[in-house]
């Protein structure tokens, strides 16, 4: 839309094309631990995503990556900050946005088809429009076939795949994933990947993609963020991913940008995992929060 | 379903093997039926026990020949049945309906719980009297004590049911956009359904207590009457007859609910 015949009033904001996707402004989460304590989970954490960027979150586990994800969709609100949506403050569930579970999160009671349908039949959709758009997208992922099968009667790896239509059948601006491809194995999880890559480009699409694995988090993203050791994790550093796109996941891994960008985020890293593994000493299995 | 397509590419001499286990089951259960009946018969027939207090198979088979063909049984029955049906119906519904309230609702449900197991305590079979008295001795008064038989199973099991659901499953449905009401019916209502099934059995079994109670108690009609009246005449073989019947009607009822189950849930496949 032409910023002429846009009408002045609440309609709309201002499509301000530098403002970014996601705003996040010294946001804090606390937790009130099964013993009654105050766990701080994530302490004054700022960072924007860009409008259509691949941004990646890594951090040791217990870091509060889940937390900081469930902040963007609204699942959670933050204790103190804020937290804007294409410059409106979030409030309530994101709508912008889709989230992708580290966990299977399809109905194992609905075929693979209504599945993928479900997110357009909750907009108030026609069920035969629901479905036929359902179906192109299984088409596109390469499950048109299993349209009528299960979860259960699925592979891992097409689960996930599943999933992925579900969230994308739905167009929204918004991509947040946690850790989506970690149950997988390495074959299925780097064609997953690519297949992500895939979709996402020139899809107008902004993504922010949770991960431990730094190699998965450098090869996707436009930017990758470091999270502290919890508790009171933070945004410790934020580095450019200067590869060019499209990529080759099966090549990445021998361009010297790759490995120079690897070793110095480890750095970072490294000393955050070992906070973190000091920290689990210290407190026992029970100090883990994510 | 998933049985039928494993059939389907298994080797023949698999198949082969899987039915021939089966019919050395069923041969073998057909035998153990028909030593119990055959030493049952034999002992009475003897004098070994008193035909007088366990009558004889034969001799119940015969009643159950006559009530059949005679048609003295179809009006009772169908009495009974109709308590029954009624019972589950209003039970299940109550149940389900209570049961999704107060999975959902945490603060109501944290007021009324010791409510609840207060009145699940209660052996409602000493209801039967106050209900007779309340609904008098028609189909009501029998049909109240199934409800109340009813109504506690399907409720547990639905609100354990909708409590149970993977909160991820939730999660996902509602950043797709779910209203509490999809929640409902694509989430928690088929998650619960797994679970109000498994009760269905057992509160099936429940409707059918309540009505024969009753009936015995206190009816003109049905099978707890016919059993009560031939009791009272010292009919042992009448007794057994209509305990018979009742147990058949159940396992036909089961075979039923079991079928509509594995169609249902046929996604764990």
């Amino acid at each position: 839309m032409d910023a002429r015949d846009r009408p002045s009033g609440a309609f709309a904001p201002p499509p301000a094309a530098d403002r970014p996707a996601i705003r996040v402004r010294g946001v804090s989460r606390r937790f009130v631990t099964p013993a009654g304590g105050d766990y701080r989970a994530l302490q004054d954490v700022s960072f924007d995503v860009p409008r259509r960027a691949f941004v990646s979150i890594v951090g040791p586990t217990g870091c509060g990556k889940s937390t900081l994800l469930n902040l963007l969709a609204g699942l959670l609100t933050p204790t103190a900050g804020t937290i804007e949506i294409d410059g409106a403050p979030l409030a309530g569930l994101n709508r912008r946005a889709t989230y992708m579970f580290q966990q299977d999160a399809l109905l194992p009671w609905k075929s693979v088809l209504d599945n993928v349908a479900l997110g357009l039949l909750f907009a108030g959709r026609p069920r035969a429009e629901a479905r036929h758009a359902a179906r192109a997208w299984l088409e596109r992922i390469g499950l048109a076939a299993f349209g009528d099968r299960y979860p259960a009667q699925l592979s891992g790896g097409m689960r996930k795949r599943a999933a992925m239509a579900q969230n994308w059948v739905l167009e929204r601006d918004i991509l947040l994933m946690d850790e989506p491809f970690s149950a997988l194995d390495v074959h299925t999880r780097q064609a997953m990947e690519s297949e992500l890559l895939a979709l996402w480009t020139g899809s107008a699409r902004t993504v922010v993609f949770v991960t431990h694995d730094l190699d998965e988090a450098i090869s996707l993203a436009d930017e990758v963020l470091v999270i502290s050791a919890g508790p009171a994790s933070r945004v410790v550093q934020r580095h450019v991913v200067p590869l060019a796109r499209p990529r080759d996941l099966l090549d990445l891994r021998n361009h010297p940008a790759f490995n120079d960008l690897y070793a110095t985020i480890w750095a970072d890293l490294r000393r955050e995992v070992a906070r973190s593994r000091e920290r689990d000493r210290r407190h026992g299995a029970g100090g883990a929060h994510d | 379903m998933t049985d039928g397509r494993e059939d389907l590419f298994a080797p023949a001499s698999l198949a082969a093997a899987r039915t021939g286990a089966r019919l050395r089951t069923l041969a073998w259960q057909v035998a153990v039926g028909a030593a119990v009946l055959l030493a049952w018969q034999a002992l009475a027939t003897a004098h070994v026990i008193d035909p007088f207090f366990v009558s004889r198979p034969s001799a119940i088979a015969v009643r159950m020949w006559q009530w059949a063909v005679t048609g003295r049984i179809w009006p009772d029955l169908f009495v009974t049945l109709e308590e029954a049906f009624l019972a589950f119906v209003i039970g299940a519904a109550l149940g389900v309906a209570s049961g999704f309230a107060l999975a959902r609702l945490p603060r109501v449900s944290g007021v009324l719980s010791p409510y609840i197991r207060i009145l699940n305590a209660l052996p409602r079979v000493v209801l039967a009297p106050i209900f007779l008295l309340w609904f008098g001795l028609g189909i009501w008064s029998k049909v109240a004590l199934g409800v109340t038989l009813v109504f506690f199973v399907v409720f547990f099991n639905t609100y354990q049911g909708v409590r149970d659901v993977d909160p991820v499953l939730v999660d996902n449905a509602r950043m797709l956009g779910a209203s509490e009401a999809d929640l409902i019916r694509h989430v928690f209502g088929p998650s619960a359904l797994t679970w109000i099934f498994s009760s269905l059995h057992t509160s099936i079994g429940f409707a059918i207590v309540g009505a024969v109670v009753g009936e015995y108690l206190g009816a003109s009609r049905g099978i707890g009457y016919v059993i009560s009246q031939a009791q009272g005449t010292f009919d042992t073989t009448g007794v057994f007859a209509g305990m018979a019947v009742l147990s058949l009607v159940v396992v036909i009822v089961g075979e039923g609910v079991a079928r509509l189950e594995a169609w249902l849930l046929r996604w764990k496949g």
